[in-house]
C-alpha cells in the first residue's frame, strides 16, 4: 500500500480546503519531498512532477487527533502502535497525540523517546505523547515536566484520571507555566464520579445504574478556572461534554484566561438514550449525557467555545467490554469515524466544511503548538484526500484497529477517505 | 567609646531601614574585619554586657557567628538553644520574654521558624534584638553581610544587577536582600521555577525569571539559594536531577552573567542540587568563604550599635 515518493507530486483537480487561512478554492497542490511546495488555483507543475488526478475531490490538511490511547507498551492485545496507526492513516489522521495510561506510564524520558522512535520507525500517522502529570498517574508528586518536555512531550494530564488535589493541580499548573507547558485535565470531580457507570438522571433510575451527575464535570472545571487564574497557567479540558461545563469555559475565555477545550464525536452524536439495554460499547467517561446537553455541546462547537474535536481513541478488547455493564471498561475507538462524524456537523447544518475541519486539524494543532494542521507552503506535507459526500455505513468488523468497540456501528456516515499522505509520501490509498 | 549612627533600638528587618542606616553599619564592619584579621581580635567595648543567642531552630553557622562576634568584643555570650529550653515545656513566647527581662541581659539575638516572632519577643523584652531569622520573613544580618561582601569586591552596590536564584519562596534571606539591594540602588532579579516564587512578589520591586540562562543573562552577582529536601520530592519540584537541570548554577548557565561575576550563597549548599562543585569552588568567582568571615564583622558591627543606644544601666524586672 504505502509508496515511498521522493520527489515532486502534484494534487489537481481538487477543492483546496486550508481552515487555518481559511482558503477554499478548486485549484491543486505541489508537495516536494516532506514538505508543500505551491497551492493554489493554477500553481506551477514543473516537468517530471508525479502528477494525481484528486477528480474533484478535497484536499486538507491531514487530520490532528488530540486525544487517543494506543495501549502500546502494555496493552498490546487491545491496540498497538502499528494497528492504531493503520486505523489512523485509514481515517485520514496523520497526526496522533496518545495519552501516558500505557503500563509503564509514560512518565520517564526513556518511554516517551520509546513510544516517538517505535511511531517513526512504523511510519503511519505521527505520534506526539502526552506525559503523566503527576508520577504513576497517581495525583500526588509531580513529574520530571522540563525534562519530559525536552525529550519531546506535547503536554502533561493524567490521562483518564482527574489531577483530584486542589494543591496538586494548583503546583501543575504552576510548575508548567514555569516551562510554558500545556495542562490537561480530564474534568470530572473523582468523588461524584465514582462508582457511576452512566449520566445520572431518569434512564439511570429506571436502569438501576449507579450515575454520575452532569455536576461533576461543572464543578471540577469551576475549581480549575480560579487555579488557572491563581497560577497563570496553560489549561485545556478534555471531553466536555455537559452545558453546564461549557458554560464554565465560555466564562472562562471571556475573562481572558488561557484556557481551551475539545470534546468527541460521542457528545455531539448521541445521549445517554443510546446505552439502550445495556449498551457496554456505550459505555463512556464522560458518560453519554442528556439530549440538553447534547445540544449544548452543539452549540459551544457552533459558537467556538469548543476549540477542537478528539477521537478519544479508547480501544477494549472483547473481555473488556462483553460484561454485565458495571463491570465493563469505559471508552470507545474512534479514529476511523473521526472524520465522517465530524463532517456531520456540515451535513446538519451547524458549520460550514473549513470550520469542522478545523476542529480536527488547526485547532488542535494551535492549542499544542504544532506544525501541522495548514495548508502553507512550507508546512509539513500531511494531508487527507477526501469525498465529503460519499455515504457509507460503520461496520466494526471492517475496523483496522485491533478493537472493535463502536458505539457508531450499523450507522450510515457521510464523508470518506480516499487517501492520506504524511511527509509527501502516500500511506493509504482506497481501493 | 563607640558612636552611635545607628538610629533603632532594635535590628527587626532591612525593611524600614535607609540607605544611610545600611551604610553606616557597613562601614562600622569594615573596620571590625580588619581588626578580626589582626593577632588581636578582642576589644572591650562590650564588657561588662551580657548577649542571649535564642534560637527555636537549629543553626550551627549563624550561632557561631554571633557568638564569635559578641565574645570579640568582650561581651558574656550565653547560647540557648530553645529545644533545650522552657519552651518545650509549654512556655509561651511572651512568658520567655518575661523570664529574660529577669536575668538583665543587653542584647537578644533571636532565630525562630515564624514569621513576626521576633518582633512580638522585642515588644515584651526590654533589651535590644536582633532578628537571626524569622520564619520566611527577613534575615536581615545576612543580607548586610551579603552587601559588604559585595561592596569590597565591587567598589559598590549601587546600579549592579543582582540575580537572587531557587526557593525564594521559603526564603527569609531573599527578602531581606531584595530590601537592602533595593535601598541601595541595586537592580534585583529573582529566577526560580513558579512553585517557588512567592505570589505578587514583582511588587517588591523586583524582576521576575522563570528561565535561568535568561535571568543571568549580563548579571554582576549570582546569589544562589538553599533549597530544603522535603521540597524536592514532587511537591514544589518533580525532582533534585529536575531541579538541577534547570536552577541548578553550573559553569554553562554562570557563562550568560558578566565576565567578572561573582557567586555568593547563604550556606550551607547542597552541591549538585542548586549548585555544582565546580562553581562553588571556583576561587576566583565565589565569595561563599568571605560571606562566613563578613558575617562575623557586620554582626559585630550590628552589637556596637545596637549596644550603644542602651543606658549605662541595663533594663530592669
Amino acid at each position: 500500500m504505502s509508496k515511498i515518493t521522493t520527489g515532486r507530486v502534484a494534487y489537481t483537480n481538487v477543492r483546496l480546503l486550508d481552515p487555518a487561512s481559511g482558503l477554499d478554492c478548486t485549484g491543486a497542490l505541489l508537495t516536494d519531498g516532506e514538505v508543500i511546495a505551491a497551492l493554489g488555483p493554477d500553481p506551477a507543475i514543473p516537468p517530471g512532477t508525479e502528477v494525481i488526478d484528486g477528480q474533484g475531490l478535497c484536499l486538507a490538511p491531514g487530520l490532528v487527533d488530540m486525544r487517543v490511547q494506543l495501549r502500546e507498551p502494555g496493552e498490546e492485545h487491545k491496540e498497538t502502535l502499528k494497528s492504531a496507526g493503520e486505523a489512523a492513516v485509514a481515517g485520514g489522521i496523520t497526526t496522533m497525540i496518545c495519552l501516558p495510561d500505557t503500563d509503564p506510564v509514560i512518565d520517564e524520558e526513556a518511554i516517551v523517546e520509546f513510544v516517538a522512535r517505535r511511531a517513526r520507525k512504523i511510519g503511519l500517522a505521527k505520534v506526539y505523547p502526552y506525559a503523566a502529570a503527576t508520577r504513576d498517574l497517581a495525583g500526588r508528586e509531580l513529574s520530571e515536566m522540563g525534562m519530559l518536555a525536552e525529550a519531546g512531550a506535547l503536554a502533561f494530564t493524567d490521562g483518564t484520571h482527574a489531577i483530584r488535589d486542589a494543591l496538586v493541580m494548583r503546583r501543575a499548573l504552576g510548575y508548567a507555566a514555569t516551562f510554558d507547558l500545556l495542562i490537561v485535565q480530564h474534568p470530572e470531580e473523582p468523588s461524584l464520579a465514582e462508582g457511576g457507570m452512566m449520566n445520572e438522571g431518569e434512564i439511570a433510575s429506571r436502569m438501576g445504574l449507579a450515575g454520575i451527575p452532569a455536576a461533576a464535570e461543572a464543578i471540577l472545571l469551576d475549581r480549575d478556572m480560579r487555579l488557572v487564574e491563581l497560577t497563570g497557567g496553560r489549561y485545556h479540558a478534555a471531553h466536555v461534554s455537559t452545558a453546564d461545563g461549557l458554560d464554565v469555559i465560555r466564562r472562562a475565555k471571556a475573562r481572558g484566561l488561557a484556557v481551551t477545550c475539545d470534546t468527541a464525536p460521542p457528545y455531539f452524536m448521541l445521549n445517554e438514550t443510546a446505552v439502550g439495554d445495556y449498551r457496554s460499547f456505550a459505555k463512556l467517561s464522560p458518560p453519554l449525557r442528556s439530549e440538553s446537553d447534547r445540544l449544548a455541546v452543539v452549540a459551544a462547537l457552533a459558537d467556538g467555545t469548543i476549540d477542537a474535536v478528539a477521537s478519544d481513541h479508547a480501544p477494549q478488547d472483547q473481555d473488556s467490554k462483553r460484561q454485565p455493564f458495571a463491570q465493563a471498561a469505559f471508552g470507545a475507538v474512534g479514529l476511523e469515524t473521526l472524520l465522517a462524524l465530524t463532517l456531520d456537523l456540515v451535513h446538519g447544518g451547524v458549520l460550514d466544511l473549513n470550520r469542522a475541519l478545523a476542529l480536527v486539524t488547526a485547532g488542535p494543532a494551535r492549542i499544542l503548538r504544532l506544525d501541522a494542521g495548514r495548508l502553507a507552503p512550507g508546512a509539513p506535507a500531511d494531508l487527507v484526500l477526501f469525498d465529503p459526500d460519499h455515504a457509507w455505513t460503520v461496520d466494526r468488523d471492517r475496523f483496522r484497529s485491533k478493537s472493535k468497540n463502536t458505539p457508531f456501528d450499523g450507522h450510515t456516515v457521510k464523508g470518506a477517505v480516499r487517501r492520506t499522505v504524511i511527509d509527501g509520501r502516500t500511506v493509504f490509498q482506497d481501493a | 567609646m563607640n558612636t552611635r549612627s545607628f538610629p533603632h533600638r532594635h535590628l527587626l528587618g532591612i525593611q524600614g531601614l535607609t540607605a544611610p542606616d545600611i551604610l553606616s553599619l557597613l562601614d562600622l564592619a569594615d573596620g571590625y574585619v580588619e581588626q578580626n584579621r589582626s593577632v588581636d581580635k578582642r576589644k572591650n567595648l562590650l564588657r561588662g554586657r551580657t548577649v542571649i543567642n535564642l534560637f527555636f531552630e537549629n543553626s550551627t553557622r549563624t550561632r557561631t557567628s554571633f557568638e564569635l562576634a559578641g565574645k570579640r568584643l568582650g561581651a558574656d555570650v550565653i547560647n540557648m538553644q530553645a529545644s533545650a529550653s522552657s519552651v518545650q515545656k509549654g512556655e509561651t513566647l511572651i512568658d520567655t520574654a518575661m523570664t529574660l527581662n529577669a536575668m538583665h541581659l543587653d542584647v537578644l539575638t533571636v532565630r525562630h521558624p515564624d514569621s513576626g516572632a521576633v518582633k512580638l519577643l522585642s515588644e515584651k523584652v526590654n533589651c535590644a534584638v536582633i532578628n537571626a531569622g524569622d520564619g520566611a520573613h527577613e534575615h536581615p544580618t545576612q543580607a548586610l553581610l551579603d552587601a559588604l561582601t559585595i561592596r569590597r569586591r565591587k567598589g559598590r552596590l549601587s546600579g549592579l544587577c543582582v540575580a537572587i536564584c531557587g526557593d525564594v519562596l521559603h526564603s527569609r534571606v531573599a527578602r531581606s536582600n531584595i530590601h537592602l539591594l533595593n535601598t541601595l540602588g541595586a537592580h534585583v532579579r529573582l529566577v526560580g521555577p513558579r512553585t517557588l516564587l512567592p505570589s505578587k512578589i514583582a511588587a517588591l520591586g523586583v524582576e521576575v525569571f522563570h528561565d535561568m540562562r535568561a535571568g543571568l543573562k549580563d548579571v554582576d552577582v549570582v546569589m544562589m539559594l538553599r533549597i530544603q529536601n522535603e521540597r524536592m520530592r514532587g511537591n514544589f519540584i518533580p525532582s533534585v536531577r529536575e531541579y538541577f537541570h534547570f536552577f541548578g548554577l553550573d559553569a554553562e548557565k554562570l557563562a550568560l552573567a558578566k565576565p567578572d561575576a561573582v557567586i555568593m550563597h547563604p550556606g550551607p549548599m547542597n552541591r549538585g542540587v542548586e549548585i555544582d562543585s565546580d562553581v562553588a569552588d571556583d576561587v576566583e568567582r565565589s565569595l561563599i568563604r568571605e560571606q562566613v568571615e563578613m558575617g562575623v564583622a557586620v554582626r559585630m558591627a550590628c552589637l556596637d550599635q545596637l549596644t550603644c543606644g542602651l543606658p549605662e544601666t541595663a533594663g530592669g524586672v
